[in-house]
């Protein structure tokens, strides 16, 4: 019997960001009207800390409280990721957050749990750990969504994202009980070897796949299930659309790799037809009805939905490959996504949203600089070359090539095409019309600025050397397949 | 004497109750606390599958992963809850009809 403290160690990033979250609680409700920016601070702290915690364990690999939760090289790179996101989070709001009265220690302990949640769900070795991380990040997000409780608006999308994601984890969790009738275990590495011998016509097993896929799909966003997803973006109050941009497809992803490519890695021909279903879907629906929308939050969450199409595809693929590069896909989707909502964030001001496409008229005139980077982040968006965007949709559909699949790469490329038409439209706006009336060249909060270049420059960056990333998504899979 | 129960019949019932929430969910058009109560059937469904699998296949995990979700519902429901009643001062009404703010 080995010392159970060791087997704790390999959650130390979890448990430190639990503790964390209690304290940030605790802080604000003795301390908070008074030092509201130490509940803040706390939290940066907090989530600083768990980055080095996590780098701290790359490399090692085991499992913590009997395999509930596994530390590989894939918790490591994701973890990493969805912490690094968590902070963009916060130092986007903050101006936004002071502005509208929501600067406080609930917000940021729900941001906390949230990202407690997705990394529970990126560990996860069990069912039930991947459920709770998941139950944890949901209901911190319909807590979030619905955070500004005068506005008619975000209590509407905190409702029916309430209720659409209840419907999610329901039709995930009766696929999770027909998956543990079927090998009478909840351990993913169980699962995944008590499978290998069932047959592939086994029917129950199929229906367990479609209740797993549909809950998945539901979680990312994927078309036909992304009914709530434009609602519950438009509206949130922005920051938390942020959050829920990034962080969670991250998680989705993770938990993707979890129950498919681990557990049920000898039952790929069953959900690979699911996901070229789910791919052409998304990519089809999300890149149309992107076009008609006005407001950039719904446009955005549109973009959302035909970007999880992108990503379905190299799950599609399968292999290493695939997976790596779908890894690779999420992570800069999500720095993508963070960007341009960051964008909203920054050019918003008291009582004035920069939501609506025409809010950015004639941007170049006042305020070059964020003009330009915005057409970093719209470029990147749509795959133009020197921008990140356009290496991670090239990994996609090498993946997909080399696993046989030409038709779909081909179909996903002429789909990136209809979407560069309304990502340049913004662009056209933004610098081709007139300003409007009454300048804005003031304003904008600096943390949310800097925040901005750096996020933006990054996606430039990233771009020019990809390798590096690439490599460490690459590495990441080699442990799971 | 009439016999036991057996798995299928079990999870018959399960599928049944889970349909039942399914259904209730997309076919309902009147009021949102139907709507809690279909997505409470859902978990409750899932959870006479699996305590049904635990017994058949005598073991417990199934049992305590049970105890779970019925606590995670139990979260979910006060949440859910929670966003109704802001929901309602804001707009009056729980009628599913009237969440129409957000479309297009």
């Amino acid at each position: 019997m080995q010392n159970p403290l060791v087997h704790w160690s390999f959650a130390i990033p979890e448990i430190w960001i639990l503790v964390m979250a209690c304290v940030v609680l605790l802080v604000d409700l003795f301390w908070g009207q008074k030092q509201r920016d130490l509940g803040f601070w706390l939290s940066i702290f907090c989530l600083t800390g768990a980055m080095v915690l996590s780098a701290a364990e790359m490399g090692k690999a085991g499992s913590a409280f009997y395999g509930q939760l596994l530390m590989d090289r894939f918790t490591n790179t994701a973890d990493l990721a969805v912490e690094l996101l968590g902070l963009l989070v916060l130092f986007y709001s903050r101006g936004y957050l002071m502005l509208r009265g929501l600067y406080r220690g609930e917000v940021l302990a729900l941001l906390l749990f949230g990202t407690l949640g997705a990394m529970v769900m990126i560990s996860g070795g069990n069912l039930l750990s991947l459920y709770l991380g998941l139950e944890l990040l949901a209901l911190s997000q319909y807590a979030l969504v619905a955070i500004y409780r005068d506005q008619l608006r975000a209590t509407e999308a905190g409702l029916k994202y309430f209720i659409l994601g209840a419907l999610a984890s329901g039709l995930l969790l009766y696929g999770m009980s027909l998956l543990y009738g079927l090998t009478g275990s909840l351990g993913i590495g169980k699962i995944g070897m008590a499978l290998s011998d069932a047959s592939p016509d086994n029917y129950v097993l199929i229906v367990a796949l479609v209740f797993v896929v549909a809950g998945v799909a539901f979680k990312l966003g994927a078309a036909p299930f992304h009914m709530w997803l434009p609602d519950a973006y438009q509206g949130a109050p922005t920051p938390v659309t942020l959050f829920m941009a990034s962080a969670p497809k991250i998680a989705a992803f993770a938990l993707a790799v979890r129950l498919l490519a681990e557990a049920g890695s000898s039952a790929m021909a069953i959900w690979q037809q699911l996901f070229v279903a789910l791919a052409v879907l998304s990519m089809l629906i999300g890149n149309v009805v992107a076009i008609a929308q006005t407001n950039l939050k719904r446009m955005l969450a549109y973009s959302t939905v035909s970007n999880i199409g992108f990503l379905a595809l190299g799950i599609v693929a399968g292999s290493q490959n695939g997976l790596a590069s779908a890894l690779f896909y999420v992570v800069v989707y999500a720095l993508m996504a963070t960007a341009g909502f960051g964008m909203i964030v920054y050019l918003s001001r008291e009582g004035f949203e920069a939501e609506e496409i025409s809010d950015f008229r004639g941007l170049v005139q006042q305020r070059p600089w964020t003009a330009f980077l915005l057409l970093l982040i719209m470029f990147s968006l749509a795959g133009v070359p020197p921008t990140v965007g356009f290496y991670a949709k090239v990994a996609v559909f090498q993946a997909l090539v080399q696993a046989g699949f030409v038709w779909l790469a081909v179909f996903g490329v002429l789909m990136a095409v209809v979407g560069a038409f309304y990502y340049l439209r913004v662009l056209k706006v933004a610098f081709f019309d007139p300003p409007p009336e009454g300048a804005r060249t003031s304003g904008g909060d600096p943390l949310a600025g800097i925040t901005l270049t750096v996020n933006s420059l990054a996606l430039l960056v990233l771009g020019i050397v990809p390798a590096p990333l690439m490599t460490f998504c690459f590495h990441a899979l080699q442990e799971v397949m | 004497m009439m016999a036991a129960p057996t798995l299928a019949s079990w999870l018959i019932l399960g599928a049944l109750l889970f349909s039942i929430g399914v259904t209730g969910i997309f076919l309902n058009r009147k009021n949102v606390i139907i709507l809690l109560m279909a997505i409470e059937l859902l978990l409750l469904a899932v959870n006479i599958n699996l305590v049904a699998f635990s017994r058949y296949l005598g073991n417990l995990q199934g049992q305590i992963f049970v105890f779970f979700v019925l606590t995670v519902a139990a979260a979910e429901a006060a949440i859910g809850l929670a966003i109704l009643v802001v929901y309602f001062r804001n707009r009056h009404s729980i009628n599913v009809d009237d969440i129409d703010e957000l479309r297009g």
